[in-house]
């Protein structure tokens, strides 16, 4: 069986200047895969790539064993990989609900989509309460809950989350990590970026560390929360 | 006209009230036109932050259609009432469909390879593609204002002898512009294409990982605006009766700044900000005097961009709109 998404010597940049310089990693069904790194690594563009946002200079991109590499970003979405994005990106004006509705853009099976968003609305009790308020007036905490039950809403095959936990009071990034948890154990495969990598790695079952642009560390997650080059440079020990 | 002294006399009488209540009409109905224009500049703007400065032109561009249509085509003129309503039916399916093509391709040739670049050169381009439409648009039609037939009525619907005029002409105006709008609001709040603009207009990135199609709802934007450009051209042509290949340049500049005011990107700014400038301009003439009215609506928009610099409905935040 092929990996769900494999990236194979992925490179990428934006205008005269690459930052990814041959990416290679892989996300197995049923997976969750943490990818850390430094500001500035490079984590947000691999994940912009693989969304179709920022566009491969070189390399592959496969999902389910099918290039996916030329497609564009709309396309990408169909093909079964919704993001959670760096810094939210909640659509102010529209209210909660709607934003949700936009996350099932690409979908027309109604009853589909209803069972989806009660599920969302059970994940995140306060996105029921907050439904009919603008995307702009949600606390922080309550943006991420809402962009990553967005993502979901498209009825993913891989859920990308970039940072879910930036910028939250560790109990919120709690219960977001939980919900995470709690969508892996229903069988959602997840490639997740995180600065937090003791808890990205703690969730995670294999991780990939990267460096200005590459990988340099890829293994079990528990081996890489024990490796001292780890613990000294991501897990403040 | 009348001085201010006198204006305060005049204010205890009907015939006050009367002349008072005219320009509002007048200026309620041309203030129709330019929001039917301003549309157009704040769709684009709120889809992709650019001042579409040729929307002017294709406004004009699809007058000039309507002229050759009416005269060298349907060869209507006023001593054929018959044909008249259909041909106005058929003017106003094909000038929009033609300012449509116009505004889509404009936006492909010259703006879609400029998206990723800063924000000057695809301003500055249009200001290109509005000096080559205005050539375009001279050549067509030639330097001098251009006689566009006068088919519809000026007979008062208020009766011949009545105090107040509305024309069967301004009944045309406000018959057409007004579904127009309404029809536009609903595209936008209810169909899935209008939801993917508005989304695109919040966040472009984030609509296309939405799985929503980002170049084709920005060529639906440029097609919408092209078409209430084009049934602008219409009803302008068939009000004012002169067309010129200026008349893009004076009439952009002042539904520019109707959107301005409304809040750029605002959909129902760009309506309330053209009823405010054709207001403005309306009493602005009749109270101050003719010359004046341009000056008055400027100073109106000064005054707004000092104290409302996100105008009237637009955003109170910074954020784009
Ligand atoms: N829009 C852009 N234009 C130019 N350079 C960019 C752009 N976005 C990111 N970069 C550069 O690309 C490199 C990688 O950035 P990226 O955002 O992918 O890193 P990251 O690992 O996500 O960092 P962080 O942890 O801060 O989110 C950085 O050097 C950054 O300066
Ligand atoms: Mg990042």
């Amino acid at each position: 069986m092929p990996p769900l998404l494999a990236v194979e010597d992925l490179h990428a940049g934006y205008g005269p200047i690459e930052v990814l310089h041959g990416i290679s990693l892989e996300v197995r069904p049923g997976e969750i895969v943490a990818l850390i790194g430094a500001n500035g690594a490079g984590k947000t563009s691999t994940l912009l790539v693989i969304s179709g946002c920022l566009p491969v200079r070189q390399g592959r991109i496969a999902l389910e064993g099918e290039p996916i590499e030329r497609l564009a970003a709309h396309e990408i979405v169909r093909r079964g990989i919704c993001q959670s994005p760096e810094g939210r990106k909640i659509f102010p004006r529209l209210s909660v609900l709607e934003n949700l509705q936009m996350g099932a853009f690409t979908r027309r099976d109604r009853a589909g989509i209803q069972h989806d968003l009660d599920h969302a609305f059970e994940l995140f009790p306060i996105l029921a309460e907050r439904r009919g308020q603008a995307g702009g007036t949600l606390s922080g905490g309550e943006q991420q809950m809402l962009a990553v039950a967005r993502a979901l809403m498209g009825k993913p095959k891989l859920l990308l989350l970039d940072e879910p936990s930036l910028g939250l009071a560790p109990m919120v990034a709690m219960k977001i990590f939980e919900a995470i948890r709690k969508l892996n154990q229903e069988g959602m495969s997840i490639l997740l970026v995180e600065q937090a990598a003791r808890m990205a790695l703690m969730l995670a079952e294999r991780g990939y560390v990267m460096e200005t642009g590459r990988i340099t560390m890829s293994d079990r997650a528990e081996t890489l929360l024990g490796d001292e080059r780890v613990q000294d440079a991501y897990l403040g020990e | 006209m009348t001085s201010f002294p006198l204006l305060v006399a005049q204010a205890e009488s009907a015939e006050f009230w009367q002349t008072f209540l005219q320009y509002a009409l007048i200026g309620l109905t041309n203030g129709a036109l330019f929001a039917l224009i301003a549309l157009g500049y704040t769709m684009v703007y709120g889809i992709i932050e650019l001042i579409n400065f040729a929307h002017g032109e294709v406004f004009m561009l699809g007058a000039f259609l309507a002229l050759t249509l009416v005269l060298h085509v349907m060869k209507l003129d006023e001593a054929t009432p018959v044909g008249l309503w259909v041909g106005i039916g058929l003017l106003l399916l094909i000038v929009p469909l033609f300012c449509a093509v116009i505004n889509v391709s404009i936006d492909w040739l010259v703006y879609k390879p400029l998206r990723q670049a800063p924000k000057l050169a695809p301003l500055v381009s249009a200001i290109g593609v509005s000096f080559v439409l205005m050539n375009v648009g001279l050549l067509w039609g030639g330097a001098a204002d251009v006689h566009f037939p006068d088919f519809v009525s000026r007979h008062n619907l208020l009766g011949e002898d009545a105090a107040l005029s509305f024309t069967y002409k301004d009944l045309m105006v406000v018959l057409i512009t007004v579904p127009i709008m309404i029809a536009l609001t609903l595209f936008v709040q209810t169909t899935r294409m209008g939801k993917a603009m508005r989304a695109t207009a919040q966040d472009p990135v984030a609509a296309q990982l939405m799985g929503i199609h980002v170049d084709r709802v920005i060529g639906v934007t440029f097609a919408l605006g092209g078409a209430l450009a084009g049934a602008a051209a219409v009803i302008y042509s068939l009000y004012i009766n002169t067309v010129s290949y200026q008349m893009g340049f004076t009439n952009g500049l002042y539904a520019f700044t109707a959107a301005v005011l409304g809040g750029i990107g605002n959909i129902p700014g760009a309506v309330l900000g053209g009823l405010v400038i054709g207001l403005a301009r309306s009493f602005g003439s009749g109270y101050v005097g003719e010359r004046w009215t341009s000056a008055l609506v400027f100073v109106i928009l000064i005054a707004i961009l000092v104290f409302r610099p996100s105008g009237l409905l637009g955003a109170r935040t910074r954020e784009k709109v």
